[in-house]
């Protein structure tokens, strides 16, 4: 039987795990928006060499499951002589893969704008970085804003699989919880819940940006 | 003779293996209105776009006020620095009015003077509002270009155009992307400009305009400038065949 006072006591454990399934995702999503911007920059810019690395790093990216790359990285580090927590790891593989997956955002975003948009502030005489800045990324950034939310929620959940390193978030939380009460059903439902909180969060982030921006 | 304000001299382009403009000559008078006339994909706008260096032409020389616009020298681009100075002397209005969605009316016509010309928001504000008032849409100054019709949209291209003060305005189909009863709106705001004096060089399939407005009209097909001349000499008593051939179709196509 589900019992509610075992489900309503679940949450507090939780609650203490989920700030590192937060802390992660967070600043995984951070790092990427940068990395992910720069990435896509180097993509879109005149020079082959940036051009064809931004290409290998979306592809290698994309390529490999984000838990293998948790792995890879996370004994890669102490065999090159780098001695850094299991939290610096994670965040960081989370962030460098959530970075191709944004970078592929923008530039679609940035592709799907009409060629006249630039064009007709190019012909004014706007400098290359005032027609980048006013017209092509708020443009780019309302037209990307859908499929951005859709990433960072995914991000959220993908967190999960930092566990494997050792990391006591939510769902690793949540299954330590599970055995040492025997109630699997209360705690998962729990844990399902407090995913669920985050998630409309960012979603309700999104359509406000969407509205605030909207044209 | 007055010397000219766009000297087009032996332009030729070329996209990859085909000949888009051949050896073409033009010369714009000051303060006048030339359009340019021609079957599609005979490089009229190639041409007009080749003015601001939107488009680079690959030899030949185009000269705005007696200066070269694209090179230095032949063969030796220009600085980006000096032909953003160069473009803002040139307006430009497209055939699909290019207006920045996610600014108002007055955004759109202010965002120049503020990034190019340097002003402060409040008088490029000013500038801008007066800009629109010209084109008729002092009370269409908040909206934003989707809340706009066509007709309305493309007049706040030109007042966005003219708000820089431009020596010089070049017109890409303004009319063809618009209903037809959004025609007359768009036409008449040219034609107040036209009289003003504004040198003008309009791309256009508006025959109407051409014979009414234009002080010199000129025929491309295939690359080529067949013909410049006064409206009159080209639109009703064309030499070349291949005009009149033009012609013949625009008449049948129009008549009913």
């Amino acid at each position: 039987m589900f019992s509610i006072p075992v489900f309503l006591q679940s949450f507090e454990p939780l609650f203490w795990a989920a700030r590192y399934t937060l802390l992660i995702s967070g600043l995984g999503i951070a790092l990427g928006l940068v990395i992910g911007t720069l990435v896509c920059a180097a993509r879109l810019s005149p020079y082959p060499v940036l051009r064809g690395f931004g290409g290998i790093w979306v592809s290698f990216l994309r390529g490999v499951p984000l838990l293998v790359q948790l792995l890879v990285f996370y004994y890669t580090l102490p065999v090159i002589g780098i001695d850094v927590p299991a939290i610096f790891a994670a965040v960081v593989t989370v962030g460098i893969c959530a970075s191709a997956y944004i970078s592929e955002i923008w530039r679609g975003a940035i592709a799907a704008l009409p060629r006249g948009q630039a064009e007709a502030a190019v012909a004014i005489g706007m400098t290359p970085r005032d027609v980048w800045m006013r017209v092509i990324l708020p443009q780019a950034f309302t037209l990307s804003l859908p499929a951005l939310v859709n990433e960072l929620i995914l991000l959220v959940k993908a967190s999960s699989l930092v566990s494997v390193v050792g990391i006591l978030e939510l769902t690793r939380a949540s299954q330590a919880q599970a055995a040492t009460t025997f109630r699997p059903l209360e705690v998962y439902i729990a844990a399902a819940c407090i995913y669920l909180a985050i998630n409309l969060c960012l979603a309700a982030l999104g359509r406000y940006l969407e509205h605030r921006t909207a044209v | 003779m007055q010397a000219s304000a766009v000297d087009i001299r032996k332009v030729n382009k070329y996209y990859g293996p085909f000949h888009a403009l051949k050896d073409v000559d033009l010369a714009i008078p000051p303060g006048k209105v030339t359009c340019l006339i021609g079957p599609s994909g005979s490089g009229k706008s190639t041409l007009l776009r080749c003015i601001n260096f939107l488009e680079e032409y690959d030899s030949g020389e185009i000269r705005i006020d007696g200066q070269l616009i694209g090179y230095e020298a032949p063969g030796r681009k220009m600085s980006g620095r000096k032909l953003r100075e160069m473009r803002r002397s040139i307006g430009m209005v497209f055939q699909q009015f290019n207006l920045w969605p996610h600014m108002t009316a007055l955004g759109n016509v202010a965002e120049g003077l503020v990034r190019v010309r340097g002003l402060s928001k409040a008088e490029a504000q000013a500038r801008a509002a007066e800009a629109l008032a010209k084109v008729g849409l002092a009370d269409k100054m908040g909206n934003h270009p989707a809340r706009l019709s066509g007709g309305q949209q493309q007049r706040v291209a030109i007042a966005r155009a003219i708000a820089m003060e431009p020596r010089l305005m070049l017109f890409d189909e303004p009319t063809s992307a618009l209903d037809p009863e959004l025609v007359g709106e768009v036409l008449n705001v040219m034609k107040t400009l036209a009289g003003e004096g504004m040198t003008m060089v309009v791309v256009t399939h508006e025959m109407g305009f051409a014979a009414h407005v234009a002080d010199q009209v000129a025929f491309m097909e295939k690359g080529e400038l067949v013909g410049v001349d006064s409206p009159g000499r080209i639109l009703h008593h064309p030499e070349d065949p291949r005009i009149q051939g033009f012609l013949r179709t625009y008449h049948e196509r129009n008549s009913f």
